[in-house]
Formats: structure tokens, C-alpha cells, sequence
């Protein structure tokens, strides 16, 4: 106890040290291992051998087209567990990724047919718009939480459902959808022009979509923010504890107006890739549920970039190789969200009894310690 | 749960004390309402909205939502909060067209309660057990049980399609009675069809209440009524309550804060089961993946609507309903909606005038003179619009509001035995 560099040189030493990583690990392997039994025993009980059901999944994987498709599903997947994380990180629930994101992309889609700037300025333009969009709608609920205190769940559960009435309303001949439906049924907007295409690249199995790239800046600039900026210290010191920031100078209602918006920013981002590289256009049929797979697969990555890019691959995995069961075995593919649902379940309980164990054998270590201490001041005192 | 930065108290010459909206003034305000209603019905000739059909479908719609918001409200007043009631709904919405079909309808409901309560015995474990954060814990409930309903219906009723079961449903379940009170019935509908001012209008209403009544709209009632006994006048209400006030203090007095936190987690459940299976058994005769359109959030909107308390959740609930079963009548109805909102909010500005609050004033005559402006500007109002309306609602109330509704202290707290400061 000289100086304090061998301690904070053990502290780094136990930080990186076998036990912390097979404790941070279990969960999530306990997690799929359990909800692969679960899914197991209810591929049994249609009649049918789960191992096939496996076998083509994972078959599916090792194919390049498969490969491919999961990587595009990813750079989806990540993007919408960035949103929800980055809320999370301050204990706000922004169960509202799910409206952000179709506003969005619908403002979007629609800036994009009408516009035909040269790409350069184009393509910025309309992630600018997606984002901005889905920022401003996301602080609505903040406003209200910080001035009205509403709470922020409720409030973007509404904005929720509210969204899609938006979307309703603007979404029809006339408005933002061409005049003349032509021969299809669905009602959708005017593809997006030329300039707008986002790069991909061409490999063997097919399109792979540019925008990883942008995903992955996403979680390189969202880990920066968060651990190298003072914008970070204040957001994570109050999700920790709001009293202790507010004491520290945080001005927690600035805090929780800027990381709702910039959690619907991300969240308007969502819908880039799939209106930039795919479909083109934003329809009735364009995806539904990414916001609340983010919001699991943040909760599988505990919110932490890497994790949940591990966590984006694994869903991505799921989806893409799951829509192979129907065609190859017969299996339904629904199995696929029961097996989502189980591992979101296992996770978060897995996490918190590993949290548990890791808190008593600290305060085990601890107290082991003290009594070392109490121990040897006691024998000098008597020795002295 | 989250971070709690609720908004300060208004303005410091505000008068300090909190007037209640006690019974009698809530009759009278419904009453106001019928009497506007009935008055803009003459003008217009427009008397849908109170017409009887109009009320038996807004009680129709209002039962699933008020289920569901009962069981929010059960679950919530021990401290637990429950997103996941929108997937407990689909457990009672399967459950119930599967025992619906198998026995009998009543059977159905029985087994639909019971489905919601696993998926609220799954909600106790993780959240009370495990000590997991409640939201989170819904949402996984909210992605896996409508998964394990679509993924069986997948699979099991493909053997039942010579009994009616189509490529996604099950097979039909018998229906269940209706009650019509005799006498009473028709001739209210005859008072009805006169269009006499407001003696008409309450015709209306009344017939919709005693006309072609579901059973269950009775049974849901008479649980709303007999939750607010059970909680407020039982000693087991108070324990129940008090552990999402305060649970270190009711454990401090030998109240079992995990036995109290399960048993209403598991009725939150049952209810939103009841209300799953109402749809599947009442509202259609067969179960589909995606019935429940959100019904569970709406159900909790409602109960916030009302203040965690049986009654505020019994008309948010009818409001909501109203709203719900709007989409599906007649624009023109809906229009003549507009114009009553309209002068309510007038009616509100000359009230807040008198009240000397001047810039609430400013704002409701604002309001109002926009809703008369879009009322004598357009000719119908767009659906989109109408099913946004209750979200709407809950979201202008609980801004409007926020400082007047009190939730449970400890609601969405993680409380653990034994660690209490």
C-alpha cells in the first residue's frame, strides 16, 4: 500500500482475469444453450426430428447467399439495438424505436423521390432527414418526461401507435403515395431516384449491403461518445444515479431531452438500409418489429457496442436461417420468435443471478480481507 | 424503473389545495355531456353517437380494454408494472378459443384466464424472484408468448381443418348468450327512434346498456366492481397495496411482500387472460395470430387514465372503447365528434376565464377554434385519425394531468427481502 499504481495494476489485472469473463460469458451461453432445449422439445412435440431443423439452419449459414443474408440483416438489427441501447445507458426506455424509425424512413423515402441531387449531397441529405425526423419525434417524449413528467414508457408506447395513425394519414394517394396506384394493391411512395442508391458490394452469395459500414461507424462513434467524451460521463453517471450526477453538476433535463433524440436519431437510421439498397420505396409491407428486436438484442448485448453486434449476428442468424425452415423440412418458422423470446427471457435473468454471485463473492472477498486486517491489528496490539 | 425527473409543481400562486373530482361531479359532468351531445345531435341531425348500436359497441370494445387494464391496475398497485399485458392477452386469446373449442365457451374463459395467469406467474418470477427490471421483463413476455401462440397454431390446428379451422385460426367455438332485458329493450328503442331532445338520447344510451349484452360485459363489470372492494375495503387490499407504497414498511410489519407481489401479478394476468379470451370467444369465435392490436398497451393507458384507481379505469376504459368502436361506424358521426370537442373546450375556456387561469384560457380558445375550423372545413374525418384518438387522449391527459395522477410509490421498484434502509 505504498503507492497507488500496484493496486490499480491488480485492479486491471482482476478486470481482464478468467473468472470476469467466464462470468460475463455464462449468461448469454446459458441463455441460447437453454432456449435451443426449449425450442427443441417443441420441435419434438410437432413430430418432427429438431436436429433437422437445426442441421438446415446451420447448413443454410455456411452457404454463401446464406452468409450474406445474415450480414445484411445484421447491419439492421444493429442499428435498432444501437437506438434502444443508447436510451438504455441512461435508464431511459425508449420503447419508442418502433414509431421512430417508420416515421422516419416514411420522410425519407418521400424527400428521396422527390429530390435528384447528385449522390454525394443526396445521400447524406436523406439519412440527415431520417434522423432528424426520428430524433424530433423521440423528444416529444422527452419534453414531456422532462416537463410535464410523463413517463417516458408510456408516452412512446402512445407515440407508438400514434405513429402509425401519422403514417396512415400521409401514406396515401395524393399526399405522399403517387396519384394513380397503378395495378398493385399495396399503396406505397415513389422509389427513391437514382442518386439515392446506397453502395453495395457484389460477392459470390449475392448483394451485400454497404451500409455495414455505417453500422459499424454507428458503434464505433456510439462506444467513443459514451466512454471518451464528457457528454458520456454525465449520460452513463446518470443512469447510474441521477441524485449522485445532479450533486456532480449534471443537468439531468438537458441530458434527457439530447439521449432521447439522439436515441430516435439512431433509431431514424433503422430503416436506411432496406429503403436505400432494397426496396427503394416505403410501403405497407416494409418491415415491421425491428424496434422491439432491438430493443431485445441491446438487452442480449448489454448495451455494450460489441455485445451487441454479437447479439445483432445471433438474431440475424435466427431470422435469416429460420426462413429456410418452411421451405426445407417443413418446420414453421415461427419457431424462430419463440426461440428470440427465450433467449431475451434467459439472458436478463441469467445476467442478473450472475450479477448476483459476482456481488457475493465480492462482499465474500471483502469480508475475507477485513477479517485479515482486524485479525493482524489485534495480534500486534496484544504482541505490543 | 427509470429516471424520475417529474416536472415541478405549478405556477406558486396557484391555490395549493387539490380539489377531487368527487361522484356528483362526475355525474354531472356526463350528464353536461349528454345534454351538448344531444344538442349538437339536433342541430346536425346527426344522432349516431348516442344511437343505441353506437353504445353497445362502444361497451363491446371497452370490455377487452378495461380487462386489461384491471389487470395493470392489480399488478401496478403491488409495485409491479406490466408491459407484458399485451402478451398475456394473447396467451388468453389462444387459451380460450382452444378450451372454447374443445368443451365449451365457458370452459374457454376459464382457460383463458388461466393462460394469462401462467404468463403473469412467468412475469412474478422474473420480476419478483429474479429481480429482473419489470419493463424488461415485458418486453421479452411481450416477444415470446404471441410467438409460442402463432408457433402452435401452426402446428396443431392444421389437423382440424374439416372443423373449420383455416390456414392460421382454430376451428369456431360455440357462441356465448347474450342478455337482452325483455320489455325494457324495446321499448327504450322506441323512445329512441322519436329523436326527442335528450329524452331520446338517454333512451339511447340506456338501451345499449340492457340491449344484446355479452355475458362477459356483466362479468367484467362486476370484477371491476368487485377489485375495488377487494383492494380498498380488505385487510388483504391494504397488505396488497401496501407493498407497492411501501413494501420495507409492510415488510417490517409481517406482511409477505413476494407472496402479496405474486398473487397480483398472477391476477394481473387471469384478467388480461379474461379480456384475450373475450376476444376469441365474444368478439370473434376463433383464434388468429395479431387479434389483440395492441389492446394490452391500450388497457394500461386506461388505467393511468384513471389514476390507478377501478373507477377512473372503468371510464377510461368506456372512452377508449368509444374511440375503438368509432372506426368502425360512420365518418360523418365521427365529424359531428369533432364539433362537440369543439364546444367542450370552449365551454372549458369560459371556465378556466372564471377561474382567472388566463393562459389556460388562451390555449383551450385556441384549441377549440381549431376543431371548429377542421369541423366546418372538411367533410369526414380520416380512419387513421380515429384509431390514433385514444392514444392521443392518454398522452394530452397525462401531460395535462401528470401532476394530479399519483401512481404507487414503489411502482416498478425492485424490492428484495431483508434489504430495506
Amino acid at each position: 500500500m505504498t503507492s497507488p499504481n500496484p493496486v490499480a495494476k491488480r485492479s486491471l489485472a482482476q478486470r481482464i482475469s478468467g473468472e470476469r469473463i467466464v462470468l460475463a460469458l455464462a449468461a448469454p451461453v446459458l441463455a441460447v444453450a437453454l432456449s435451443v432445449a426449449i425450442c427443441s422439445v417443441l420441435l419434438a412435440t410437432s413430430g418432427k426430428n429438431p436436429f433437422d431443423a437445426w442441421n438446415v439452419m446451420i447448413t443454410y449459414a455456411t452457404k454463401s447467399d446464406g452468409q450474406v443474408a445474415i450480414l445484411n440483416r445484421t447491419t439492421t438489427y444493429y442499428l435498432a439495438a444501437a437506438a434502444a441501447a443508447f436510451g438504455f445507458r441512461m435508464n431511459l426506455f425508449n420503447i419508442g424505436v418502433e414509431g421512430q424509425y417508420k416515421v422516419a424512413a416514411l420522410f425519407a423515402a418521400f424527400v428521396g423521390a422527390q429530390l435528384d441531387l447528385p449522390s454525394f449531397i443526396q445521400i447524406p441529405l436523406l439519412l440527415i432527414t431520417a434522423m432528424l425526423v426520428g430524433g424530433l419525434y423521440a423528444s416529444i417524449a422527452g419534453l414531456l418526461k422532462v416537463y410535464r413528467g410523463v413517463s417516458e414508457v408510456i408516452s412512446t408506447i402512445m407515440l407508438n401507435s400514434i405513429a402509425l395513425a401519422i403514417i396512415g394519414v400521409l401514406l396515401v394517394p395524393g399526399v405522399f403515395a403517387p396519384k394513380v396506384s397503378g395495378t398493385t394493391n399495396s399503396i406505397q411512395t415513389d422509389p427513391v431516384s437514382q442518386s439515392s442508391h446506397f453502395f453495395s458490394i457484389e460477392t459470390p452469395g449475392g448483394t451485400l449491403w454497404g451500409f455495414i459500414f455505417v453500422a459499424a461507424l454507428v458503434g464505433v462513434v456510439f462506444q467513443f461518445v459514451l466512454t471518451r467524451t464528457r457528454f458520456g460521463f454525465d449520460l452513463r453517471a446518470t443512469g447510474r444515479s441521477e441524485s449522485a450526477a445532479t450533486a456532480s453538476g449534471v443537468n439531468v433535463k438537458k441530458m434527457v431531452i439530447i439521449s432521447m433524440a439522439v436515441s430516435g436519431a439512431i433509431a431514424g437510421l433503422i430503416g436506411m438500409p432496406e429503403l436505400l439498397q432494397n426496396s427503394f420505396y416505403y410501403g405497407q409491407t416494409f418491415q415491421q418489429n425491428l424496434g422491439f428486436l432491438g430493443i431485445s438484442i441491446a438487452l442480449l448485448g448489454r448495451n455494450s457496442p460489441i455485445g451487441m453486434a454479437f447479439a445483432a449476428l445471433l438474431f440475424a442468424f435466427l431470422d435469416a436461417t429460420g426462413a429456410q425452415l418452411p421451405l426445407k423440412g417443413g418446420f414453421p418458422s415461427e419457431i424462430v420468435s419463440v426461440m428470440q423470446g427465450t433467449i431475451v427471457i434467459c439472458v436478463v435473468v441469467a445476467y442478473e443471478l450472475v450479477r448476483r454471485y459476482g456481488l457475493k463473492r465480492q462482499q465474500k472477498r471483502v469480508g475475507a480481507q477485513l477479517a485479515a486486517q482486524a485479525a493482524a491489528t489485534e495480534k500486534k496490539e496484544v504482541s505490543a | 424503473m427509470s429516471t424520475a425527473t417529474a416536472a415541478r409543481p405549478k405556477a406558486p400562486g396557484a391555490p395549493a389545495k387539490k380539489r377531487k373530482l368527487s361522484w356528483p361531479v362526475v355525474l354531472l359532468l356526463i350528464a353536461g355531456a349528454l345534454v351538448l351531445i344531444s344538442a349538437v345531435g339536433m342541430a346536425t341531425g346527426n344522432h349516431s353517437l348516442t344511437s343505441s348500436g353506437q353504445i353497445a359497441a362502444a361497451l363491446s370494445a371497452a370490455v377487452p380494454i378495461g380487462m386489461a387494464g384491471l389487470g395493470g391496475l392489480w399488478s401496478e398497485r403491488a409495485g409491479v408494472v406490466n408491459i407484458g399485458l399485451e402478451g398475456m392477452m394473447v396467451a388468453g386469446t389462444f387459451c380460450g378459443a382452444w378450451a372454447g373449442y374443445l368443451v365449451n365457451p365457458w370452459v374457454g374463459l376459464l382457460a383463458g384466464m388461466l393462460g394469462g395467469a401462467l404468463g403473469g406467474l412467468l412475469h412474478a418470477i422474473i420480476t419478483v424472484t429474479f429481480g429482473v427490471d419489470h419493463i424488461v421483463s415485458g418486453v421479452g413476455i411481450n416477444l415470446l408468448i404471441p410467438g409460442i401462440c402463432a408457433y402452435v397454431n401452426r402446428i396443431y390446428y392444421k389437423d382440424y381443418i374439416s372443423a373449420g379451422a383455416g390456414q392460421n385460426q382454430s376451428p369456431p367455438a360455440d357462441p356465448l348468450p347474450y342478455i337482452t332485458v325483455p320489455g325494457l329493450s324495446s321499448g327504450l328503442k322506441s323512445i329512441e327512434n322519436h329523436h326527442w331532445f335528450l329524452v331520446s338520447d338517454a333512451a339511447g344510451v340506456l338501451g345499449g346498456l340492457v340491449t344484446n349484452l355479452s355475458v362477459v360485459v356483466v362479468l367484467a363489470a362486476a370484477l371491476i366492481v368487485a377489485s375495488y372492494f377487494l383492494l380498498w375495503r380488505t385487510v388483504f387490499g391494504l397488505r396488497l397495496r401496501s407493498c407497492g407504497e411501501n413494501p420495507t414498511a409492510a415488510e417490517s410489519l409481517g406482511v409477505n411482500v413476494y407472496k402479496y407481489k405474486y398473487m397480483a401479478v398472477i391476477a394481473s394476468g387471469a384478467f388480461a387472460g379474461l379480456g384475450g379470451a373475450y376476444l376469441s370467444l365474444v368478439a370473434a369465435h376463433f383464434y388468429k395470430d395479431g387479434q389483440t392490436l395492441g389492446r394490452g398497451f391500450i388497457g394500461l393507458a386506461a388505467m393511468i387514465f384513471g389514476n390507478w384507481m377501478p373507477g377512473g379505469l372503468a371510464m377510461g376504459a368506456g372512452l377508449f372503447g368509444f374511440t375503438d368502436s368509432l372506426q368502425l361506424r360512420d365518418p360523418e358521426s365521427v365529424h359531428v365528434l369533432i364539433l362537440i370537442v369543439s364546444i367542450a373546450m370552449a365551454l372549458l375556456a369560459l371556465w378556466q376565464l372564471y377561474r382567472r387561469k388566463y393562459t389556460a384560457t388562451v390555449i383551450s380558445f385556441v384549441v377549440a377554434g381549431g376543431l371548429a375550423a377542421w369541423y366546418a372545413l372538411t367533410d369526414e374525418v380520416q380512419r387513421p385519425l380515429i384509431v390514433a384518438t385514444p392514444y392521443v387522449i392518454t398522452l394530452v391527459v397525462l401531460s395535462l394531468a401528470s401532476q394530479r395522477l399519483r401512481m404507487p410509490k414503489a411502482d416498478g421498484q425492485i424490492y428484495r427481502k431483508g434489504q430495506g434502509k
